[in-house]
């Protein structure tokens, strides 16, 4: 699987598939990484608008990957969450690690 | 009112989506609300992922998905003949993973207790692992 991403003002955007799940994480977490190795990256943006499901796979790519980020000083952000995956966020406490961008609520 | 389905698929974790689109479209004659199937859809999704990571260890094997449905009530059952679960209790505590090294969230139990109303697991070790999960659908729920 190929993904979106948008690189900008050392802002990295990975634009999270239709199913964030075991199977389609394995391939973002790939892709995601080769381009933290590859690009100078502040912040890491997962934007969440063609998203319509996530489960505790999605929440543990995303942990991964907020470490790494941790870990060269950068930012993880999230964006355009739709309710469901935010109350995915909120169950596994994963809002207390990124950061969720205000007006990204939308049905 | 009693139907069941059957279907037994590879453990491939491409096989995750097919078993969430199937138990979908086996409840949707109910007419659930967005809120059940998505919490039905989650807890499938964790109870097969389970199956092929942990069960069989991303090795080859057989995934087998049964649902019954009596009046409202929809009942699940995911069974591998994997590896089996050394300490259940354990493994269902939040955050608990035996493959953080893979970036296990250990949250897969934690969210099918939150969305389901019964989950009982089964296990023995080398002889595999049966999820149990239980939901009734078209209860009125406060969100």
């Amino acid at each position: 699987m190929i993904f979106q991403y948008e690189l900008k003002d050392n802002g990295l955007r990975i634009m999270v598939p239709k199913e964030l799940d075991h199977h389609s994480s394995l391939d973002l977490r790939e892709q995601t990484d080769m381009l933290l190795r590859t690009y100078s990256v502040k912040n890491l943006i997962f934007d969440f608008q063609n998203t319509e499901f996530m489960d505790s796979s999605g929440i543990g790519m995303m942990i991964g990957r907020c470490k790494n980020m941790e870990f060269t000083g950068g930012k993880v952000q999230a964006e355009h969450m739709n309710k469901r995956i935010q109350k995915i966020f909120l169950l596994s406490g994963l809002h207390k690690m990124i950061k969720i961008e205000e007006g990204g609520e939308e049905e | 009112m009693r139907k069941e389905m059957h279907m037994t698929f590879s453990a491939d974790s491409v096989n995750e989506g097919l078993a969430r689109v199937a138990v979908a479209a086996f409840v949707a004659e109910l007419n659930p609300t967005m809120e059940e199937i998505e919490d039905i859809r989650t807890s499938v999704s964790e109870a097969v992922t389970n199956a092929i990571i942990h069960g069989y260890e991303e090795r080859d094997g057989l995934v087998e998905l049964h649902c019954v449905l009596l009046d409202r009530i929809l009942h699940i059952e995911v069974k591998d003949m994997g590896k089996g679960i050394f300490d259940i209790e354990q493994a269902k505590k939040p955050f608990y993973t035996t493959k953080p090294q893979e970036e296990r969230s250990g949250m897969g139990f934690a969210f099918m207790e939150a969305f389901m109303d019964v989950v009982k697991v089964e296990s023995e070790l080398q002889f595999g692992t049966r999820v149990i999960l239980e939901k009734e659908i078209g209860t009125v729920k406060d969100e």
